[in-house]
């Protein structure tokens, strides 16, 4: 049976499944709507985390990426995984106490301001967008290489699916279509990596092929010999401090992003949003480590498979001829001998051109992986399955900060605090469909820059929401004057520095630190500013200290619960 | 309300978190980026220490941080009388 029925099947099934799950969870109340009811399982929210976290990009683009430039890669390894780290000790459990709706909600009832509000909630829907435009022409992307359904009616496919579910069922529609995501994922991504792992390393889990066989020692000879950097070879791409300001940045980034910080809410009590928080790093190390081995088999096999072969017999293999249509691996044999050669991109001839004859695109690294280790079409179709998965999960996340953001924080909290129940619920949803409607024109037409965006979103969420929020647990004394002090010169330093050194041409001149990096930067101004300028002002009214040491206390919240305990 | 001292829960809360995130960055920013090179020249099994550190190493221990953070806590709350 052929790729494309085997794709139709699974993507067909897990599509129904999402359907129907979004059918069983409708909700009719805001909590329901925005936080799930507060009653998800900490270990179904930990799944629901990792989905939501893992997009297109880490599915699909990540593990190429690595595979590309070996130990730098590691800047993304543990900088979107040491986040939860800082989220988990710092953050999660108190926002949870707090038992609020949204970020914007503690940082405008936490500084008493409808100006820091305002400014929280600004950053929000600016980060989130840029984010879910990525993951709208993921899903393009996914159905056009597989079904060779065209961009535009894929993106619209996947708006259809992502609409139906999280525009009736709210956030609890979108976490239990998460969980399911998370296994899909889980699964397409595991199988051809520990295939490819037997076949190179004869071990099958990939952690352990990784570390225990000789392949990185091969591939080290293998990279000299062609003239690349030894793969294990660190600061290859960046300097040393370049590399600790990415993984900061990316760290304190990830820990600060709303649709992440959003799903703790809907646990149970503090408690739970602790456990989840360890589920969801074990759920995403799963991959998280997975993904660099498969890096180094992907980057061994293609070598091994592309280099010095006859570009005849190259032609011939069915996934080469697959990728080569739609431009994603070409070739150029300049010195016209019949033979290709990978080389580094900077290596001349000596007429000046490039020695390179091979030019493959990240993202086939994963997408290719199945069928380079010739593994049947179901396999390929699982992946397929995966990548939508992965990417559908994040976009509903973030069309829900976004509906939040416009209907709770704006709408009800700033516009029409009487609003009833079913408003609140009404315009939730309506904010869930135009968010939609603009991520899928993005996605469609995405503007030329969406790339270099990303790094916006991290260096944005770091020197914005992180510092205010933890002083806002950890130090009583911040107030109102400090905390909008300090989000507007970390937001405005960060994205000058972002503009200029992206499209304006400006030097990196902060030690030669790159735009992704300049969050860290940004979150130290944030820290500092806000810490002196809150000495310098009148500290918080009493009923916000009050507020503070309540948040500290984590007490169990159910009347139940509180009966069966004895006090003391 | 005797055993339920806020003050010194608070206290042991903060130290905790110090304690582990002093593990956390040691681990990611010391170990696999500031010491990366010189941890390179051992070897661990089949590839260079520091480069394991930095792709695997790394994240197992944040993800057993986050758990002894949870377990830790659960503990400490008991103790407290904060939950039964």
């Amino acid at each position: 049976m052929s790729v494309e029925f085997w794709t139709i099947l699974f993507v067909g099934i897990s599509f129904c499944l999402y359907l129907y799950i979004g059918w069983r969870s409708r909700v009719k109340d805001s909590k329901g709507f925005f936080v799930a009811g507060q009653g998800v399982p900490a270990i179904a929210n930990g799944a629901a985390t990792a989905a939501d976290w893992m997009s297109a990009a880490s599915f699909i683009s990540m593990a190429g990426i690595i595979s590309f430039i070996g130990y730098d890669g590691s800047i993304y390894l543990m900088g979107w995984t040491g986040g939860y780290v800082l989220l988990a000790l710092l953050l999660a459990p108190y926002l949870r106490k707090f038992g609020k709706y949204t970020v914007p909600d503690f940082v405008g009832d936490r500084y008493y301001s409808q100006f820091a509000r305002l400014v929280a909630v600004i950053a929000a829907i600016f980060v989130s967008l840029t984010y879910v435009a990525g993951q709208m022409q993921g899903v393009g992307i996914v159905l056009s290489r597989f079904l060779q359904v065209d961009l535009t009616r894929g993106v619209v496919i996947g708006m259809i699916i992502v609409g139906f579910f999280s525009v009736l069922g709210g956030m609890k529609g979108i976490t239990w279509t998460q969980v399911t995501q998370y296994c899909i994922l889980i699964v397409a991504y595991l199988i051809p990596a520990c295939v490819i792992s037997l076949q190179l390393t004869g071990n099958p889990i990939p952690q352990l092929g990784f570390a225990f066989s000789d392949i990185a020692s091969n591939l080290n000879n293998v990279h000299q010999e062609l003239g690349f950097a030894a793969y294990t070879e660190p600061f290859a791409n960046k300097s040393m401090l370049d590399v600790l300001f990415i993984t900061i940045a990316l760290m304190v980034g990830t820990a600060g992003l709303p649709h992440v910080i959003v799903r703790f809410y809907t646990v149970k009590d503090a408690r739970s949003a602790r456990t989840s928080a360890a589920w969801a790093l074990l759920f995403i190390a799963i991959l998280y480590t997975t993904a660099p081995a498969l890096s180094m088999f992907a980057r061994y096999n293609i070598i091994n498979t592309l280099n010095n072969q006859p570009v005849a017999q190259v032609q011939q293999l069915d996934w080469v001829k697959k990728w080569n249509k739609i431009d994603l691996l070409k070739f150029n044999d300049k010195n016209g001998d019949g033979i290709l050669q990978l080389a580094p991109e900077n290596q001349l001839n000596p007429q000046g051109q490039t020695v390179n004859e091979v030019d493959i695109h990240k993202d086939i690294i994963v997408l290719s992986t199945p069928e380079v280790a010739k593994l049947p079409p179901w396999v390929i179709a699982l992946v397929a399955a995966g990548g939508l998965a992965a990417a559908l999960s994040t976009a509903s996340g973030l069309l829900l900060v976004i509906s939040s953001s416009i209907a709770h924080d704006v709408y009800y909290r700033m516009i029409n605090p009487n609003a009833s129940e079913q408003k609140r619920v009404l315009v939730g949803r309506i904010m869930v469909g135009f968010a939609l409607i603009v991520a899928g024109y993005f996605g469609i037409n995405p503007p030329g820059f969406v790339a270099q965006v990303v790094a916006f979103a991290f260096g944005l969420a770091a020197a914005s929401f992180f510092p205010v929020i933890v002083l806002g647990i950890f130090d009583k004394r911040t107030n109102k004057e400090g905390a909008i002090a300090g989000m507007l010169s970390g937001l405005i330093f960060t994205a000058t520095y972002i503009i200029g050194v992206k499209f304006a041409g400006m030097p990196t001149w902060f030690f030669g630190i790159s735009a992704e990096g300049i969050g860290t930067l940004g979150m130290l101004i944030n820290l500092i500013v806000t810490t002196i300028v809150s000495r310098l002002t009148p500290p918080p009214p009493q009923e916000i200290q009050e507020m503070v040491e309540n948040l500290r206390t984590p007490t169990i919240e159910t009347t139940t619960e509180e009966s069966l305990t004895p006090m003391h | 309300m005797n055993n339920n001292r806020p003050d010194s829960y608070w206290r042991k809360n903060t130290s905790l978190i110090r304690n582990l995130l002093i593990v956390w960055a040691v681990v990611s920013l010391g170990l696999s980026i500031l010491l990366v090179q010189p941890l390179n020249t051992i070897q661990f099994f089949g590839v260079p220490f520091g480069f394991w550190m930095a792709q695997q190493g790394s994240i197992l221990i944040f993800v057993a941080l986050i758990f002894i953070y949870a377990w830790q806590m659960d503990k400490l709350e008991r103790k407290h009388n904060i939950r039964r």
